[in-house]
This record gives C-alpha cells, sequence and structure tokens, in this order.
C-alpha cells in the first residue's frame, strides 16, 4: 500500500513556486469557467475577451495603469501592517476617508494655486485617512479591540461619512439632486502626463514604492518591522517598540490609502461622489497577500488584478456578465494560492507500506 | 413612545436579532474548534441566495431554509479544503470566502433582484402567544425564530455534555494534547467547522425566506461581520450570544423606525448606528475582560505529524 506523509520542506522551493502559483491560476480560472457555464455565458470566450480586453491594445493598458494607481497604494499599506500581523482590513474606509479631506481642502480654498493647493489637498487626505487607521491600532493597544472588526466597521461607517456629505451639506446645488459635490477647480485637479491619459499619480506611486524599499531594507524602524514581523514574541522580547511600531504602521497604511482616494477624487473623477467606492481597498488585500508583501510584486499584481478589473468591464458590455464575477474571481485567485502556499512549505513523500 | 409601539418595536427586535444569532452561533461553533472563519458574510450571502431560490423553484420554504444550511456548509467546507488540507492563513482565507461569496450571491443572484418568493409567516403559538407582553415580544413570530430559541440551550449542552462536544474544544484548546489522547484532531475540526456553516447559511437564509421575502444585492449588509464581532462579545458563550443579537436586532430594527417615523436626522448617520455599536460593544467587552475567552488554539494551524 502506499501512505503519504507530509514533511515540512527544510530548502525553500525557489523557482517551483512560480509554478505552484501559475497552476492556481490556472485553477481558479477552470472554476471561474464552470461558473460561466451554470449561467449560460460562453465560458472560453468570456475568459479570453477577459484577457484581451485587458492588455490587448495600449488603449487598455492604460486604463490598467490608471486602475493600478489606488490598488498599488491601499496595497502598500495593507501588505505594512500584513507585516507585522496586523489585519488591516479597512484600506476601503481610509480611502474614503482620504476623498473626503482631500475634498475638503479642495472645496475650501478654491482660489488658491495648484502648487499650494495639491499639496494641501495631499496632506488633507493623509490626516483623514491615518486618522482613520489608527483609530483601530489605539483601540487594538489599549483595549485590545480586534483589529480585523475594527477596520472592517469603520469601512462601513466611512462610506456612510461620504455619503452623507455628498447626499447633505456638500451637494452641488446645480446637480439636478444627484449626489455629487460641484467639480473641482482646475488648480485642484492633479494634472496628466505628457498627451497621455495618465496622471501624476502614477510617479507618485513610484516614488513611494522606491522609498518604501529603501525603507525596509536600509533603515532601523524598517528592519525593525520586519523583525517584529518574523516573530512579534522574539521581537517584544529585545525591546523592540511594538506598540509604537503598530500605530505608526497603521497610520502609514491610513494615509496612502487615503492618497489613493485623494487621487481618485482629483484626477478620475474631479469631484466626488458616491460611485468613487469601487472596492479598490478590497482589491488591495487580495494584492498584498498575493505579493508576498514586497513592494516591486505588489506592483506587478496590482497591475494584473487592475487588468481583472478592466477585462470585466467589456465582459459586462458585451456577455451581459455581472460585474460581481470579478470578485468571484478575485477570491477564486486568492483561495487557490492560499492552498497553492502548502506546496512551498511542505514536502509529500510517498512511502511503499507492507 | 405607546406601549404599543414599544411592543412592536420589541417584537421588531427578535425578528431583526434572529439572522445575527444563527450566524453568531455558527461563528461559536467554528471557533470552538479552533478554526477562525472570517467568511462569515459571504456564507451568509450564498446561504440566502440558495435559500431564496429553492424556495423559488421548488415553492417549500422548509426544503429552501435547509438548502440555506447546506450552501453554507458548502462554503465553509472551501475553508475547511484551503486550512485544515492545505494549512493556509486562516485570517486570509476567511477573507477571500467573504470576497467570493459576495461575488457569488451578486453572479447568480443578479437576474433575481426585485423577485419575491414564498418564505415563513408570523403565526402565534398556542397558549405561549397569549402571555401578555412577553408572548406578543416572543411568541407571535415565524417558525424559524422558534426554532431559534432552541439552539443556545442545546448548543450550550452540546459542549457541556456530550463526547463530541467535548472533543471539540479539545481541539480547539490543545490540539497537540487532543491527539495524544487518540482523538481525530482534524475529524473534530471539520465537524465544527461544517456543523457552524450550516448555522451561517440558515442565518443568511433567514434574511431572504422570513426577513425580507426578496432579493436584493448585499441583502447581509455587514451582518455577518457583526456576528463575527458577537462572538468576542459573547465570551464564545451562546446564552451570551443571544443577548448580543437581540441588542443588535434592536439596534437595526429602531434604526428603521426612525426612519419610517421620518426624523430630521439624516439616514446615513442612522445607517451608522449598528457599525458604531459592534465597535463599542466590541472595545468595551474586550477591555472589561480581564482573560480572553477565546479558545487558546483559535486561528493555529495543526502541523502535520510525522
Amino acid at each position: 500500500m502506499l501512505q503519504i506523509s507530509t514533511v515540512r520542506r527544510q530548502e525553500p522551493l525557489g523557482w517551483g513556486s512560480c509554478l505552484v502559483f501559475f497552476a492556481a491560476l490556472a485553477l481558479a480560472f477552470t472554476v471561474s469557467g464552470v461558473l460561466l457555464v451554470m449561467q449560460d455565458k460562453p465560458p472560453f470566450t468570456a475568459l479570453w475577451l477577459l484577457v484581451y480586453s485587458a492588455f490587448g491594445s495600449s488603449y487598455a493598458l492604460e486604463d490598467c495603469l490608471i486602475k493600478a494607481v489606488p490598488i498599488f497604494l491601499c496595497s502598500l499599506g495593507v501588505g505594512l501592517t500584513f507585516r507585522l500581523q496586523i489585519w488591516n482590513i479597512g484600506a476601503e474606509g481610509q480611502f474614503a476617508l482620504g476623498a473626503i479631506g482631500a475634498t475638503w481642502a479642495a472645496l475650501t480654498f478654491p482660489g488658491w494655486p495648484w502648487y499650494t493647493l495639491l499639496p494641501t489637498m495631499l496632506l488633507c487626505a493623509s490626516l483623514t485617512g491615518s486618522l482613520w487607521g489608527a483609530i483601530p491600532a489605539v483601540l487594538r493597544l489599549k483595549l485590545r479591540a480586534n483589529e480585523i472588526i475594527v477596520t472592517l466597521m469603520l469601512n462601513y461607517v466611512g462610506i456612510l461619512v461620504l455619503d452623507y456629505l455628498v447626499y447633505g451639506i456638500w451637494k452641488d446645488p446645480g446637480s439636478f439632486g444627484f449626489p455629487m459635490t460641484s467639480e473641482f477647480v482646475p488648480a485642484a485637479v492633479v494634472a496628466r502626463i505628457g498627451d497621455t491619459r495618465l496622471n501624476w499619480g502614477l510617479a507618485l506611486c513610484l516614488a513611494v514604492g522606491v522609498l518604501m524599499s529603501v525603507f525596509l531594507r536600509s533603515t532601523r524602524l524598517g528592519y525593525e518591522l520586519r523583525a517584529c514581523g518574523e516573530n512579534v514574541r522574539a521581537a517584544r522580547y529585545a525591546r523592540m517598540p511594538y506598540a509604537k511600531l503598530v500605530i505608526l504602521v497603521m497610520a502609514v497604511s491610513g494615509a496612502l490609502a487615503g492618497w489613493a482616494g485623494f487621487l481618485e477624487a482629483s484626477a478620475t473623477l474631479g469631484r466626488l461622489q458616491p460611485s468613487i467606492m469601487s472596492g479598490y481597498g478590497y482589491t488591495a488585500i487580495v494584492v498584498a497577500w498575493l505579493a508576498n508583501l514586497n513592494p516591486f510584486v505588489i506592483a506587478v499584481s496590482s497591475f494584473l488584478l487592475a487588468g481583472l478589473r478592466v477585462g470585466m468591464e467589456s465582459l459586462q458590455l458585451d456577455l451581459q456578465i455581472p460585474a460581481a464575477f470579478g470578485a468571484i474571481m478575485e477570491g477564486l485567485i486568492l483561495l487557490a494560492v492560499l492552498a497553492g502556499g502548502f506546496f512551498s512549505r511542505y514536502q509529500l513523500h510517498l512511502r511503499r507500506t507492507r | 413612545m405607546t406601549p404599543e409601539i414599544l411592543l412592536a418595536l420589541l417584537a421588531a427586535t427578535v425578528q431583526a436579532g434572529t439572522p445575527i444569532l444563527y450566524a453568531t452561533l455558527g461563528e461559536i461553533l467554528t471557533e470552538k474548534g479552533g478554526i477562525l472563519n472570517l467568511g462569515v458574510e459571504g456564507m451568509m450571502l450564498v446561504g440566502a441566495l440558495i435559500g431564496f431560490l429553492t424556495a423559488l423553484h421548488t415553492g417549500s420554504p422548509v426544503l429552501a431554509f435547509v438548502a440555506g444550511g447546506l450552501g453554507g456548509a458548502c462554503m465553509a467546507a472551501l475553508h475547511g479544503i484551503v486550512c485544515i488540507w492545505f494549512m493556509g492563513n486562516q485570517v486570509v482565507s476567511g477573507l477571500a470566502l467573504t470576497i467570493f461569496g459576495t461575488g457569488l450571491a451578486g453572479f447568480f443572484g443578479t437576474p433575481y433582484i426585485g423577485r419575491t418568493a414564498p418564505g415563513f409567516d408570523k403565526f402565534s403559538l398556542p397558549l405561549l402567544g397569549d402571555i401578555p407582553v412577553l408572548g406578543t415580544i416572543f411568541f407571535q413570530q415565524d417558525a424559524l425564530v422558534y426554532f431559534s430559541f432552541l439552539i443556545p440551550p442545546l448548543l450550550w449542552a452540546f459542549f457541556r455534555y456530550t463526547r463530541w462536544g467535548m472533543a471539540i474544544r479539545a481541539a480547539g484548546e490543545c490540539p497537540a494534547a487532543t491527539r495524544a489522547a487518540g482523538l481525530n484532531v482534524l475529524a473534530y475540526r471539520w465537524g465544527a467547522l461544517l456543523g457552524g456553516g450550516v448555522l451561517v447559511g440558515f442565518g443568511g437564509s433567514y434574511l431572504s425566506l422570513a426577513y425580507t421575502h426578496l432579493w436584493t444585492n448585499g441583502l447581509t449588509s455587514g451582518r455577518g461581520w457583526i456576528a463575527v464581532a458577537l462572538v468576542i462579545f459573547a465570551f464564545w458563550k451562546p446564552s451570551r450570544a443571544m443577548i448580543g443579537a437581540y441588542l443588535f436586532g434592536g439596534i437595526m430594527a429602531f434604526q428603521l423606525r426612525l426612519q419610517a417615523m421620518g426624523t430630521a436626522l439624516p439616514s446615513s448617520i442612522l445607517l451608522m448606528l449598528p457599525y458604531i455599536l459592534t465597535i463599542a460593544a466590541l472595545a468595551f467587552s474586550s477591555w472589561r475582560s480581564e482573560r480572553t475567552h477565546a479558545p487558546a488554539a483559535l486561528g493555529v494551524n495543526m502541523e502535520p505529524s510525522e
């Protein structure tokens, strides 16, 4: 008889984990295809259309980059908290608060030139976003309240605050009753790069990404952060400032998500309206985990999952597939990759027994 | 506020609390076995959809309720495959399950938005329903509410007096010792996970079968997460889960009543109440308790033996 036993790997799997990753992706695509068949949609056409309309033209690639920006910023912050084993799933709410902060500045100082207004908007977005991130951190440290639930509840609250503002005191009187603020003055809109549809937010992402890698690799604080992430108990024993790190990381994470909200309100929409909330904060969790919390890989994964969103828009238009299919694929990919992680950590041994 | 309105409000409280009660009890059962399942929100949505579709196509609410429970269990099985078999991170797997479940409900449910299905109607229990005040609040409800009254005592007795219940608790507290005692830890964890999945699925199908009778997108609106928070608030005790669930049912019923009466408060502020209360309840109960009541091995995967 054959007996299977599981043994922990001594050496890391290396390139083999790429193989596992693609196998997991293939599994997720297969299951998605089966679900499409259940709804009488052509699976191969749909999945091909998904990939092609996301990455098949320069126009689509531009779209991917535009959508990758908020995902990247949110996910960089989320990844940072995951490193400390603090489960910040509140990027969605921090994003909303960032958009609110930036909008407040844009509506309050419409007469300012762009070189003072845009930095003020960025600052306000950082403040509101990091406030929303720091609340759960403080509750967790002072009262031991579970941060997963607090961040998630603050998502709902943040979105409702946004609703309250755009349905109420910030509603544009000339909007014919639609819930939206009036359009931002041109000085409050982040400019586009050359004659592309990309905006300078992309440059901000690049700078933040590089800074983050340098910070994690070559500063004392970055080292402490990585050490705490590896083993919280040992790091505490070495008198690393765990509490301070938690608050710092949550505030930074909130500020980054807030920047994403700022860019989305300023560059993409040019005003604040409820449709700004499209679940980037939740996609960011998927990205952060897929990327194994490494800034460069986060950039690549953000781009790929942005592609999923771009492709989904075509599926909706051409095949009438509900937008929820995108969430199905995100969930499946994450589940499959999580399960696949088993093969990078363990080996299966087959033994013949008599 | 007249007594009649207050009674109606309290009866609405019990109804609004019931789906949260099912889900909280399900998560308690799961977590007692040491498995942290954050997919409750997604599982409830899938349970709600499957319950609704079954009721629509078969016309049998009872069958639909059972199907909703099985739907919850199927989702839980996914979590089990990822976490128990493949030892994936339980937090992330639960989040993935919520994303996946929300997607499934939206994908298969979109064509049915606004459709109604047969469900459970309210009826007064003989004798009990005639008790003044208490009868009006608790015993003039639908069958699923009565069924939910039975589960907390059963679950309590299950953990306290049965061999299986004690083995599940052991698997959640100290899996290594449990295995050394010759029990199959993973089997008990699977049992707790799937049983919990059924209860969570029940909670979801209560929403579509008795609470609304109608399909809309995002039916649960965070109730699954509130249930996860209530497990902590309840110190993993079924009796306290009942208190917590009705507390939240009360807030939801109160907020609906206020909206219907037309107050000066904007609806977005009213809708915030349950979420803010969740944070407050969680912070309060975590702060008040000296020790953590969580099962010691909650969320920790079991390493394979040689």
